[in-house]
Formats: structure tokens, C-alpha cells, sequence
């Protein structure tokens, strides 16, 4: 160890121990990265409806499989101006195979504005009633479909904007009930040990047990079939949580079981401090980093699950849009080879959405524990 | 040693047990017992089932009477006939269901679950010795894609693929020239060629939890002071490496296979549902769709029950290769 590093050491003695995580954490690169990756995502997901061109269900039959439009940067000489344009297609329908193939129009352009009004009201955030786009043709009718439309003329794009909302959510109320019931009796067992650890531990290792998947879907099959589409996004919240709480629960419990025998714990006894005052004042907010370490990195495991489930159509059913229920329009290979952008596009949104919570995860945890250990 | 085996045993009976009432439960969530769901199937296509019949079925099931005494009547019947119940999307025993896709779910999982070890081995040592290289970072990198990518995703990818550059249409677990053939060695060598991909998918997902393990584990027994006497004594680098702090750092490394079983079993579910692989997993979804909860419960227990065997067996061979585990858990007997 160099003599800089050391006078910084010793220096971190007097620093508050948010700091110091902070500053530790600032040195794994691609986790501060990806923490702004992630609050854009959860951006994306709160101003859906500004930045989505469309809104999720709507649909324009004329154009089923289009192909994904690139924005020029031209001007058509016609008086519009300068600006971003979009080409039209052009369709020509296969009697035989019934397939369609598009090519792009050169004739047709339609131009792209900023803010426009597109004719379709919302509430932003559910306050201020607008119909605004952060972009959008400047001719509502325009085909427009930046990342290609599915069997329906439905634009991918936008339902995938929307998507974030229903994905990104699942994950972080899944994970909140899971802490819940993780860290109640992950704190339970550690701390009074004996036969109560004994019954938790057995309970926690039956979870772990069964294959998560198969019993998640069990469980979402169980669903009663004429619940609504928001009771069933709850429910499988509640599903993906009541399985999801083990490991946090098995964390928990081991910090405990260390930080019981802490000099500042026994003190605390000692002094005759109540059980659950100890608990709640002197071991959970030392608890406090690693449950967040640990809940960075619940999240994205629960947002695959959700995908998967959905995929195969336990989960989420439309007319609710999910990451996972848009990919259910790939489960067949033949749409994905008409149009790959069905697979592409969902699936890319899923992989940068849980790549960077995973890696963000992996920063917290390293950046947890700011006095142990020598600085990796 | 033997304490330790009989009470790892009797707690893993325990959680067996447990795992029955909860496949119990899920058999019994769907409203409408099963003879009255088994009738409204056969009216569907036209056939009735007789007076008798149907009190034969709810005698067997004990339907009238409580649930405890069901779960009895389920339970003993798997344990004293074999019966696992009926499954009516089949029209045979459930039993019979499960028995024929079972051993390509365990060939497919203990593939995958061997690809899991060999890779997260061979990367985990890699990179715990070179650590903060630009190797390092690849390989951890790709770990972490391979835990973010879904299952499903890769092999809907890899069917893209061979569709649409090789022409050929993936699925199921032969060629069609092996569908039928008998066993031999060639039909073996189709088998393990078609198991490689899917294998490989489920693979992706657990690997990077056991590199990171490995890699953390074996980087703090590199530092140890008997690494530094054996190189000390001009012993080979790779010797002292395989020979040493290796092995110090396997211990982990077996006690988290146990946990790495659940995961690919989820894997296998989800990828030979896509793939159409001859499985558990398509049959399972299939199940769960049509309400066939005979079937769908016995799947969950009989792969429930193999991974708490799965899991006693890992226990076990850590308990074997190091004597600080068996010591730990038989301390309080001493």
C-alpha cells in the first residue's frame, strides 16, 4: 500500500460511512454507469406517455409486420422545411405465400416534430392533462414505426416504452414484499437462534428446494381465470415475492447471527435494552447497505421471472403490456423470422434493464462494507 | 461422520414432506375436484363416466371427506402403489406420463449442471489468478450477460439462427433419421450432439454466480502465506496452483452446486418448452394449461424430491472432502 493510499484511510476514519460507500462505489465504473442507465429506465417507465408515439393498444391494421422506419435528417423541398422525416411503405402482397413485403417509398415522407399534439389525451404522472408527445409525426395518421409494428400494426416501440412500466414495477414492488417477509424472519432467526431459527431455516430451505419456475408457474395457473388484469398483476407480484424472499431471508439471517456477538450489540443488552430495540436500533441499520446490496440484485432476477412467466403465458395477460407479454408474440418461430424486431427489441429492453441492475447490484455489494477489508 | 449423514437424512425427509403438502395444495387450488373436472372432460367428447364409476373415483380420491384425509389418500397412494394420480389430458396414469419424459430432464439438467461446473471452473480459476485483467473483465462481463439475457430469449435466438442460416428447423431430441431408431451408438452420438445447445443455454444462467464464488474464494487463499512457502520452495506454478489453493477453495464451490440443481431445472423447463424438447417442461406447461393438476403436482413433487436429493448428495460430498464441515454440524452432539 502506497503512502497516499494510506494518509486516504486514515482520513476515512472521521468520514460518515454513507460517504464512504458512496466514494467506494464510485470507483466501480461500470456501476455508476449503469445506475444512470437505471433511472433512466424507471424515467422511461414514469413518462410513458410523453414518450411513447403511440399509445400501447392502439393499433393501424394497414400495417401488420412493418419493418422498422429510419429517421433522415433531410428536406423534401416542398415547403416544409428542413427537419427529421420518416419514408411511407411500400406494400406488395404474395397471393401465394400471403406474405407482405415492405419497401421503403421515396416519395412518401412524413415529418417528425418535437412535443406535437397528437390527439390522444393522458394525465402526465395523473396531473396535468395533455396530449403531447416528445416526438411524433406531425400527421397523426402517419404510418410511424421506428422499431416495426407486430401482427396487429401495433407499434413496438411505444408498447415497449409502456412495457417498462408494468417490468420495471413488478420488480420493485416484488422485491419490497420480499424484503418484508426476508428480513422479518431472516432478523427472527438470527437473532433469537434456537428452535425458532431451527422452523425458519427448515421453512426457507423447503423454498429453495422446489424449482422456482415450475412452482411459479403452478401458482400462477392456480389463478383464478376470471380475475381482472390489475388483480392478476398483483397476484403475480404476490407469487413472485412469497418465493423470492429466501435468499434475502438466509442474508439477513447470517449478517444477524455475526453481528449479535458485536461489542455494541452485547453493550446494548447489557444496558437492558429490549429484544426488539436491539434488533431495530443497533443491528438492522448496520444491516442497512448489504439489504440494499442485496435488493439491487433481487430485482432483476424477479423481472426476468416475470418475462418468463409471461412468455409462456402464466403471467400477465394482455391487454396489460409487460416485457414478458410482448414476447409471447415470438413464441412462435415463424413471426419471429417474418419480423425479428417482435424478439429484438423486448429482448434488448430486458437485457440493458437487468444487465445494468445487476451490475449496479455487484457495485453496491463491493461498495456494502466500506471499513472491512483492504480497498480491492 | 455418520451423526451427520442421519440427521442431514432426516431433515431432507422433513422437507420432502413439506414440498408433498405444497404440490398438495396446488393440485387443490383449481376449483372443482377432479372427478367433476374429469366428467365435465369426458361429456365434452361425448363419453359419460357410470354411477359407480364416479363413486369408485371419489371413494379413491377420498373426496367427501376432508383435506388431510386427501392428502393421506394421495400420499400413501404414491407410496404403497406407485400411484401418482390420474392425468386426463393423457387418459393414463400420471405415473406412466412422467416416467417416459423424466430421464431426458435429468440427461438434459445433469448436462447442463456439468457444463455449469466445467466453465465456471476453468473461467473462475482464470480469472481469480489473473485478476484485473482485460481477461478478467471479458469473462466477467459475458457472466453477467449471461445472467440478464432470459433463457428463453437465447433459444429463441439460437432458432433463428439455424433457421435462418442453416435452414434447418431445431427441436425435439434426435434427427429425424433417429426418431425411431433403435439405441446404438450412433443414435447416442445424434442425442449428445442435439443436448450440446440447450445444454449450453441453461448453463448461462448459473454460471456467473459460481465464477464470482470461485474467483473470491480462491483470490483469498492466493495470498496465503503457505502459497508463498510452496513457491518459496521452487515448486511449478501450475502445480502449486491445482495442488493447494484449489483445492482450499472448492469447498464453496460444492456446497453451491446443491443450490445450482433448482436453477436448472427452472432452465430446463422454460428452454425445452421452446425447443419442444420431448422433457418434463413442455409437459408440465401443457398440465398447467388444461388444469391437469395430477400431473402437473407430481412433476413438481418428483423434481422437488430429486433436488433435495440433489442437495443431500452436494451436503454429503462436502461434509467427505472437508472434515471443518462435519465438525461444525456434529459439534453439538460432542
Amino acid at each position: 500500500m502506497t503512502t497516499g493510499q494510506k494518509t486516504a484511510n486514515d482520513r476515512a476514519g472521521t468520514r460518515s460511512s454513507g460517504v464512504l460507500i458512496w466514494r467506494r462505489f464510485r470507483r466501480h465504473k461500470l456501476a455508476v454507469v449503469s445506475l444512470w442507465i437505471v433511472i433512466g429506465v424507471y424515467l422511461i417507465a414514469a413518462f410513458a406517455d410523453v414518450i411513447a408515439p403511440r399509445p400501447a393498444g392502439d393499433y393501424n391494421a394497414d400495417y401488420p409486420y412493418a419493418p422498422p422506419q429510419s429517421i433522415t435528417m433531410t428536406d423534401p423541398g416542398d415547403g416544409r422545411g428542413f427537419g427529421l422525416y420518416v419514408h411511407g411503405y411500400i406494400q406488395e402482397f404474395d397471393e401465394v405465400s400471403w406474405n407482405r413485403y415492405y419497401t421503403e417509398n421515396p416519395d412518401e415522407l412524413h415529418k417528425v416534430e418535437f412535443f406535437v399534439e397528437s390527439g390522444h389525451d393522458y394525465r402526465l404522472l395523473g396531473l396535468l392533462e395533455t396530449d403531447r408527445k416528445l416526438f411524433a409525426p406531425a400527421d397523426a395518421d402517419a404510418p410511424f414505426f421506428v422499431m416495426g409494428s407486430d401482427a396487429n400494426g401495433r407499434d413496438i416501440f411505444s408498447r415497449v416504452v409502456y412495457g417498462a412500466q408494468i417490468s420495471m414495477s413488478i420488480g420493485l414492488i416484488g422485491v419490497t414484499l420480499s424484503l418484508l417477509i426476508g428480513i422479518t424472519l431472516g432478523a427472527l432467526a438470527g437473532f433469537f437462534r434456537g428452535p425458532i431459527d431451527m422452523v425458519i431455516q427448515r421453512i426457507t430451505e423447503v423454498f429453495m428446494s422446489i424449482p422456482t419456475l415450475p412452482l411459479w408457474m403452478a401458482l400462477a395457473a392456480a389463478l383464478p381465470r376470471d380475475w381482472g388484469p390489475l388483480t392478476i398483476y398483483f397476484a403475480i407480484t404476490v407469487l413472485l415475492s412469497l418465493i423470492g424472499w429466501t435468499s434475502l431471508s438466509r442474508e439477513v439471517r447470517a449478517r444477524v447471527l455475526t453481528l449479535r456477538s458485536e461489542d455494541y450489540v452485547v453493550a446494548a443488552r447489557l444496558d437492558g435494552a429490549s429484544r426488539f430495540r436491539v434488533v431495530r436500533r443497533h443491528i438492522l441499520p448496520s444491516l442497512t447497505s448489504h439489504i440494499i446490496a442485496s435488493v439491487t440484485l433481487a430485482v432483476p432476477a424477479m423481472i426476468l421471472a416475470e418475462t418468463a412467466l409471461s412468455f409462456l403465458g402464466l403471467g400477465l395477460q394482455p391487454p396489460l403490456v409487460s416485457w414478458g407479454v410482448l414476447l409471447q408474440e415470438s413464441q412462435n418461430i415463424r413471426s419471429v423470422i417474418t419480423a425479428p424486431w417482435l424478439l429484438i427489441v423486448p429482448s434488448a429492453a430486458v437485457v440493458i434493464s437487468t444487465l445494468a441492475l445487476n451490475f449496479l447490484g455487484d457495485g453496491l455489494r463491493d461498495a456494502a462494507d466500506p471499513y472491512g477489508g483492504a480497498v480491492k | 461422520m455418520l451423526t451427520y449423514m442421519i440427521r442431514r437424512m432426516g431433515w431432507s425427509l422433513l422437507t420432502i414432506w413439506l414440498i408433498s403438502l405444497v404440490c398438495f395444495f396446488i393440485i387443490q387450488a383449481p376449483p372443482g375436484d377432479f372427478v367433476s373436472v374429469l366428467m365435465a372432460n369426458m361429456e365434452a367428447e361425448g363419453r359419460r363416466l357410470n354411477a359407480q364409476q364416479v363413486e369408485v373415483l371419489r371413494e379413491r380420491y377420498a373426496l367427501d371427506q376432508p383435506w388431510y384425509a386427501q392428502y393421506w389418500a394421495w400420499v400413501s397412494g404414491i407410496l404403497t402403489q406407485g400411484d401418482f394420480g390420474y392425468s386426463f389430458r393423457y387418459n393414463r396414469p400420471a405415473v406412466e406420463v412422467i416416467a417416459e419424459h423424466l430421464p431426458f430432464t435429468l440427461l438434459l439438467a445433469g448436462g447442463a449442471l456439468l457444463l455449469t461446473w466445467v466453465i465456471a471452473f476453468a473461467i473462475g480459476i482464470y480469472t481469480a489468478v489473473k485478476r484485473y485483467s482485460s481477461g478478467d473483465y471479458f469473462f466477467t462481463f459475458l457472466g453477467f450477460i449471461g445472467l440478464s439475457v432470459p433463457n428463453f430469449v437465447l433459444a429463441l435466438v439460437f432458432m433463428y439462427i439455424a433457421f435462418r442460416y442453416f435452414g434447418m428447423s431445431v427441436g425435439g431430441l434426435f434427427s429425424p433419421d433417429f426418431v425411431e431408431a433403435d439405441w446404438s451408438l450412433a443414435r447416442v452420438g445424434d442425442l449428445t450432439k442435439n443436448l450440446i445447445v440447450p445444454a449450453l443455454i441453461i448453463a448461462t444462467a448459473g454460471t456467473a454466480g459460481l465464477i464470482r464464488i470461485t474467483r473470491a474464494n480462491l483470490s483469498d487463499e492466493l495470498t496465503q502465506p503457505y502459497v508463498v512457502a510452496a513457491r518459496a520452495r521452487g515448486q511449478r506454478e501450475n502445480v502449486l496452483l491445482m495442488r493447494y489453493p484449489v483445492r482450499a477453495a472448492m469447498n464453496p464451490f460444492i456446497s453451491t452446486v446443491g443450490y445450482a440443481i433448482p436453477s436448472v431445472i427452472s432452465g430446463e423447463v422454460i428452454v425445452s418448452s421452446v425447443l419442444s424438447l420431448p422433457t418434463t417442461g413442455p409437459v408440465l406447461l401443457g398440465a398447467l394449461r388444461n388444469q391437469d393438476m395430477y400431473l402437473a403436482g407430481s412433476f413438481l413433487l418428483i423434481l422437488g424430491v430429486l433436488t433435495v436429493i440433489g442437495t443431500v448428495i452436494s451436503d454429503l460430498v462436502l461434509a467427505w472432502a472437508d472434515p471443518r464441515v462435519r465438525r461444525q454440524h456434529s459439534g453439538a452432539a460432542q
